[in-house]
């Protein structure tokens, strides 16, 4: 049989159904197809492309000066001390957050009746934008009238009230302190679902064979919960690397660039200084910085999935 | 959970894990605290009495004065960028996810693994390149500029999270449909999109509160108050009120107060929806 007379004796609806049916995935896929590429894709060659120019980003007068943007960026103590502070936030967001989370998710799941509500609330602040926390806390932190210095000065401990945001030593800890702040309910969440996972028998097995608490979460738990672990480190590590809103709103990077992240020395390049071509370097060496980084730290929590 | 599994702990250690969870619940509350006693206070107040003192008298003149000024075209501009993005949002990636999961092709596997990819891309690296295009377009200062990069930015994960979804509903029934003549659009349309319900609230969940909370594409691609949304509102408050500590943390409030609204009525969903995009994203 030839495939003219296959054709011929498919009645007219099939036929269309089958051009529709080869059709369809291009059709399905066009608008994400098309968005991306306009909006991820297109942005990100851009970006490169604008590296290698020197400009304002006013008018026609861009001028090609190839990789001396980047051989200026290697060099550039500022944009290496943002990138340091970057990774400060993300080791000391681990160090921090998580401990305080799994102690906090370990109560809940011992506590019973009334962790339900406690859970909601302890999930406020995830619900607040980084601007709002900003502007909360630079109150909070406000030397003058702010609640820490006067709770420090009411305990006659006036020697401790600081200038939490205008002094160059405690800007960036003081920064580090409100995304912990927000973020240890993220991961609490994490690592309840991990232990509700935690099969009950394991459990009464340990205890009837008169294992502690202790013994049960270091020598159980905790490499029970091993995967959600990791991938609550590498969140909390890829999440300190793109930080902007809430360094910007609290202390704009300063003072004198002591909490500056790559994010915000990105924006001031471009928005402040006019440096269109720098800004992109510093935005291009993002990308790479935490695509790397992302890449590897996929690599290593890959087989530990988890569910919520 | 079996509670008989569980044994109940001694008293001593109850009281302590009581103490120790009160304890974290007075950390998360007490900022939350002030932000709103003092937004209640009188500007003299905040001078006169110690901060953690509560309001003399309840004084609602700060709210009066920040809905009166503006902040209803604040509220409205997020709404409408918010809610037509994540329609967008949700219609594109569903379509997307459905061909990704189900329909054969050439390059279905590497365009999933490059779709996907796009989860770690940093955001900031298309900062420059769109305001550019924005610009070019005649599109900036408008709230339409935002609703692009939105919804593409949106995508990688939204995708994720719906082709995973849809990958679990039974092959029989997609046959079943093609036995009867269903073509893969009918098939997306009274199959796909209807049992894919709760991957889809996932998504718009994820996505609505994401996006009501954003930030810097917001500040850099507008720049009137008219054309803002509600984080910008706090933005530019704070030049206005920078002297008037009661005034800045009344819009605070006032512009956390839709979400905190919504928790109040869908907290499970909510939660579940932050963390599922979050894992993926």
């Amino acid at each position: 049989m030839n495939t003219h007379a296959t054709v011929a004796a498919v009645p007219l609806a099939r036929r269309r159904h089958r051009s529709a049916r080869q059709l369809a995935p291009a059709i399905f896929l066009a608008p994400a197809v098309a968005l991306l590429a306009m909006f991820l894709v297109y942005p990100l060659l851009q970006s490169f492309r604008l590296s290698l120019l020197e400009w304002n980003g006013l008018g026609e007068n861009s001028v090609f000066v190839g990789l001396a943007n980047w051989v200026s960026l290697a060099k550039d103590g500022l944009f290496w001390h943002a990138l340091g502070n970057n990774l400060l936030l993300g080791l000391f967001s681990v160090l921090i957050q998580l401990p305080i989370a799994m102690a906090l998710a370990l109560l809940l799941d011992k506590a019973g009746r009334g962790s339900r509500t406690l859970k909601i609330l302890y999930f406020l602040p995830l619900l607040f934008s980084s601007v709002a926390l900003g502007v909360i806390f630079k109150n909070i932190y406000d030397p003058n009238f702010g609640p820490i210095n006067a709770a420090l000065n009411a305990l006659g401990l006036p020697a401790l009230a600081k200038d939490w945001l205008g002094d160059r030593s405690y800007a960036l800890a003081a920064v580090t302190a409100v995304i912990c702040w927000q973020n240890v309910p993220f991961y609490m969440i994490l690592f309840l679902a991990g232990l509700a996972s935690f099969p009950p028998d394991l459990r009464e097995a340990a205890t009837l064979d008169g294992a502690s608490d202790a013994t049960i979460f270091w020598k159980i738990k905790l490499p029970h919960l091993q995967g959600t672990v990791r991938t609550a480190a590498m969140l909390a590590v890829i999440g300190s690397l793109r930080y902007f809103d809430l360094i910007y709103v609290m202390t704009g990077g300063g003072p004198e660039g002591a909490s500056e992240l790559m994010a915000t020395y990105m924006y001031r390049t471009v928005f402040s200084s006019f440096q269109l071509g720098y800004g992109s370097t510093v935005a291009s060496a993002m990308f790479l910085v935490v695509t790397l980084i992302a890449a590897v730290g996929m690599r290593l929590t890959k087989r530990f999935e988890t569910e919520v | 959970m079996s509670s008989i599994a569980k044994q109940q702990p001694k008293p001593l250690t109850r009281s302590v894990i009581w103490t120790l969870a009160l304890g974290w619940l007075a950390v998360t509350l007490l900022p939350l605290a002030f932000v709103l006693f003092t937004s209640l206070k009188s500007q003299q107040d905040t001078f006169d009495s110690p901060v953690w003192a509560l309001p003399t008298h309840i004084d609602w003149s700060h709210y009066a004065s920040v809905l009166q000024s503006g902040f209803f075209t604040y509220l409205r501009n997020s709404l409408f960028v918010v809610g037509l993005s994540v329609l967008l949002i949700v219609i594109v990636s569903a379509m997307a996810a459905y061909a990704l999961a189900r329909l054969k092709f050439r390059f279905n596997k590497p365009l999933f693994a490059l779709i996907v990819a796009g989860m770690i891309v940093p955001l900031h690296i298309t900062l420059v390149p769109i305001y550019l295009m924005t610009k070019a377009i005649g599109l900036y200062d408008t709230p339409f500029a935002l609703i692009g990069p939105y919804v593409a930015t949106s995508l990688p994960v939204s995708i994720f999270i719906l082709a995973e979804f849809m990958r679990q509903i039974p092959r029989e029934l997609e046959e079943a449909a093609e036995l009867d003549g269903c073509g893969p659009f009918t098939i997306f349309r009274r199959i796909f999109l209807p049992l894919s319900g709760p991957g889809v609230a996932t998504v718009a969940i994820y996505n609505a509160i994401g996006l009501w909370n954003e930030f810097i594409f917001a500040y850099v691609l507008t720049s009137s108050p008219g054309n803002r949304t509600l984080p910008l509102a706090l933005w530019d408050f704070q030049g206005e009120y920078s002297s008037n500590i009661p005034a800045m943390l009344a819009v605070v409030t006032l512009t956390s107060l839709p979400l905190i609204v919504a928790y109040a009525f869908g907290q499970e969903r909510i939660v579940k929806g932050m963390m599922a995009g979050s894992l993926k994203g």
